[in-house]
């Protein structure tokens, strides 16, 4: 099978370049095995990975345009060459590894963790299976990055549109029976950018591994607002 | 080469569950806390867990923390530590708890209290029927408790290193460990943590095996760090093997499949754990069941045209239970096998999954080492998680029982480690040679052009350990083992770089983690070659019986010179009467 892998080694002074490589695959093969194998004849082809199951989230990249998680990307039927590139419109650190603060920092920015301000009881908080079922499709999500880095609105302004993957996770909070932080998240998600540059492209959820629905939350966020805010 | 200094009061090496957990109630408490890990914390391999956390809720079937007790024992073939097991079973159920408050999405009942499913090992009234312990978030529990971990973390303002590679600790003179010299990846900078109180929380070293269920980060750094400051490993002997990774591939697949009702089958359609567990059936204890997967395939029983595995049904489960309870398996199974479990029997063979054994620590964590005719602490110096071994699992881990371990000693971490900054408000004298071995070790590999590759040696060393230190162990095949690792270990002294780049170079992380490897399976067949009895997951061909009058100690091993020491098993419970050892009946 015929790949070529995007190369920039900054050291080297050299301008980014797509490089070809070959490789015979075993059928079943996944991508990630296919780098690996590919970095046993180049070992300074860099990217990360990790669990190889599809749950640590380390090894996304855009392969043939479409950004997924190599170890749960099987060979089988990617057309040739290979196309992979690093994650788009995130500053490249060398090879496939890119620089995924713009994309925490807007996660971190959501206070993406429960608040309770009541006192808590001795044993567990009551939730219904009903009100837990409604963090089904959103606690799942493994902060890879495949959807904030496939959005257009995202691209164009990194630091002010919070992108799909931080407004997943606000409304898991905002979701979730237990919190009681409605009122200040969705202030703080008010105004042009942070929420309503979503323009509903859906890209998010077209690459999404783990089957995840940014858009449909972002649709549900502006109803609760809609409801809440008047 | 530019050396970076960095002052904290506490540095926690490793973001997993221990870690997180530990780093979480320092940072509550205004200390100031480094946390450094080789990967974005999110994904440590706390990630992969799946089944869930015991402690007896009893919210589904009657339970309490004595019966959890006798189980662990029991379930650690009687090498655990009766202390350390009542102290986390009897907390448990507060750690769990503090858990949900933190925010984990855990599955519920119609009541809404936290649903638990039954695991292997469990019983009712000391040995009676089946438990339901497992306080479970689908089958996704491990992801759910490490995010939300790490996002109490982001609430207080944790300082974390990501993507900082660990090389060292420092110690002074007189023993007092003062930090960790750290590599930063993504620049090839070194960088000096200064702290008052270090602790080890890296994980297992589930690439030992060439088939494993282990992310590729579980190489043990933590473990060679401490062989390397000439502290001992404990009961490294003792590997457990998950009865069912995807056969062939490795990955994990949840016990909770066979909790949940899911059930092995050989090939004669024979529902065979029957044959070695007339009680428990499916839910033995994973050192059981493993070996029992190992006989059936060994006696020409196995599934498959190569008849290499055996098969897990969950099918009569029915579609509804599978997607409430199991869909991280569903999705697994059908990426990597391309079926559905709901249809189709899931082929599974036993596979390298977790380290019993690890660096000794006292109940609260604190690294400790043979003195006189006791223990001492190394000051300064704690251990929680998979890396440690305090020992609650013994000769086997329950399965449950690790989540489980990684949030109680990470917790009696801080606790501990609060006390001692009261004691210790001051940071000691770095000694001038501090950095000055790790150093050492990065120049020498810039340096050899005649060396291996670290992805070459690696490989030896993950097939060495399959075909030497398996599940089935003789005296020969050990004492061949031995003496191939102790070469591998001396080749990974001298290792090749292809890349010399400062930036993100993975293959330099990679001969520092192989080098750790090397040291760890050094100390694993040692281990293993001396124990001349089978106890647990160590099994020994050649000694199949328990031996409790000689062995029923545990091992320590030290490194360059090897040696071996041996301290006794603690058999007395805190409070509890004692659970003497009796013949292991599942």
């Amino acid at each position: 099978m015929r790949f070529s892998i995007y190369r920039y080694q900054p050291e080297s002074g050299d301008a980014p370049s797509m490089q070809p490589f070959e490789l015979a695959v075993r059928p079943g093969m996944m991508l990630r095995e296919a780098l690996l194998a590919l970095r046993d004849t180049d070992p300074t082809l860099a990217f990360r990975h990790s669990c190889g199951e599809g749950v640590c989230g380390s090894d996304a990249m855009n392969v043939n345009g479409r950004n997924v998680l190599a170890c749960t990307t099987p060979v089988d039927g990617l057309k040739e060459p290979v196309q992979i590139r690093p994650l788009p419109g995130m500053p490249v650190v060398r090879d496939l590894i890119v620089d995924m603060e713009p994309f925490f920092r807007q996660y971190r920015a959501i206070q993406p963790y429960l608040q309770v301000n009541d006192p808590l009881p001795e044993s567990e908080q009551r939730q219904s299976p009903t009100e837990r079922q409604r963090l089904d499709g959103l606690y799942e999500c493994i902060l890879c990055g495949c959807c904030s880095t496939a959005c257009p609105s995202f691209w164009w302004n990194p630091d002010k549109f919070l992108g799909p993957a931080a407004l997943l996770q606000a409304w898991r909070f905002l979701a979730d029976s237990r919190d009681q932080g409605r009122e200040a998240r969705l202030d703080f998600l008010e105004g042009p950018f942070r929420l309503f540059r979503c323009h509903s492209i859906m890209n998010c959820v077209e690459v999404c591994p783990k089957g995840l629905n940014p858009t449909r939350t972002i649709g549900l966020i502006r109803q609760m607002m809609l409801r809440e805010m008047g | 080469m530019t050396v970076v200094h960095r002052r904290f009061d506490v540095l926690v090496i490793g973001a997993g569950g221990g870690g997180l957990r530990a780093a979480l109630q320092l940072a509550s408490q205004e200390a100031r806390v480094a946390v450094v890990s080789k990967v974005f914390p999110t994904r440590s391999h706390t990630v992969a867990a799946q089944g869930g956390v015991n402690a007896a809720l009893a919210n589904v079937t009657p339970d309490n923390w004595q019966w959890h007790l006798y189980d662990t024992v029991k379930g650690s073939d009687w090498l655990g530590d009766q202390d350390a097991i009542e102290y986390m079973c009897r907390t448990a159920a507060e750690r769990v708890i503090e858990l949900e408050h933190y925010g984990v999405p855990f599955s519920r009942l119609d009541d809404g209290r936290i649903y638990q499913r039954p695991f292997g090992g469990q019983s009712q009234h000391f040995g009676g029927a089946q438990a339901a312990r497992t306080c479970a978030a689908a089958d996704r529990t491990g992801h759910a408790i490490l995010h939300t971990l790490y996002q109490q973390n982001i609430r207080c303002r944790t300082t974390f290193f990501d993507e900082y590679f660990a090389l060292d600790l420092i110690q002074d003179e007189e023993g007092h460990v003062l930090g960790a010299v750290t590599l930063e990846i993504a620049t090839g900078d070194v960088v000096v943590i200064e702290a008052r109180a270090t602790l080890l929380a890296t994980g297992g070293a589930g690439q030992l095996y060439r088939t494993n269920t282990n992310a590729r980060i579980n190489t043990g750094d933590g473990l060679a760090m401490a062989l390397r400051a000439g502290l001992p490993l404990q009961d490294m002997e003792f590997f457990q093997f998950h009865p069912t990774g995807i056969a062939g591939k490795g990955m994990l697949i949840s016990e909770a499949v066979r909790g949940e009702g899911g059930y092995l089958v050989n090939g004669d359609g024979e529902r065979f754990m029957s044959r070695y567990a007339p009680k428990a059936h499916d839910l033995a204890s994973r050192d059981v069941v493993s070996r029992a997967i190992y006989t059936e395939v060994q006696e020409g029983r196995g599934c498959g045209t190569e008849r290499d595995h055996v098969q897990l049904h969950i099918s009569h489960l029915g579609e509804a239970a599978i997607a409430e309870r199991l869909p991280g398996i569903r999705e697994m199974c059908q990426t990597f096998l391309g079926i559905d479990p709901a249809a189709s029997p899931i082929p599974v063979y036993p596979t390298a999954h977790y380290m019993m054994g690890g660096i000794p620590t006292s109940r609260d964590a604190r690294v400790v080492v043979p003195a006189g005719s006791g223990e001492e602490a190394v000051p300064g110096l704690w251990a929680a998680g998979e890396c440690a071994c305090v020992s609650v699992h013994g000769a086997n881990r329950l399965g449950g029982n690790s989540l489980l371990d990684i949030i109680v000693f990470g917790r009696a971490a801080a606790d501990d480690i609060e006390r001692w900054l009261q004691e210790a408000p001051y940071h000691r004298p770095l000694p001038e040679a501090a950095v000055a071995r790790s150093l050492q070790r990065l120049e020498a590999l810039e340096q050899d052009d005649d060396g291996e590759r670290p992805a070459e040696l690696r490989k030896a060393i993950q097939a060495t350990m399959e075909q030497y230190c398996g599940v089935f162990r003789t005296e020969a095949k050990l004492q061949e083992g031995l003496a191939q690792v102790q070469a591998l270990a001396q080749r990974s002294l001298k290792l090749r770089l292809s890349d010399r780049s400062r930036i993100f170079n993975i293959e330099r992380i990679e001969a520092l983690e192989t080098q750790n490897l090397a040291a760890l399976a050094c100390a694993t067949v040692a281990s293993a070659l001396a124990r001349t009895e089978s106890r647990g997951a160590h099994s020994r061909v050649d000694h199949p019986e328990r031996d409790d009058a000689q062995w029923l100690r545990h091992t320590l091993y030290f490194h360059q010179p090897a040696r071996l020491e041996y301290k006794p098993v603690k058999l007395r419970p805190l409070t509890a009467e004692p659970i003497p050892p009796v013949e292991r009946i599942y």
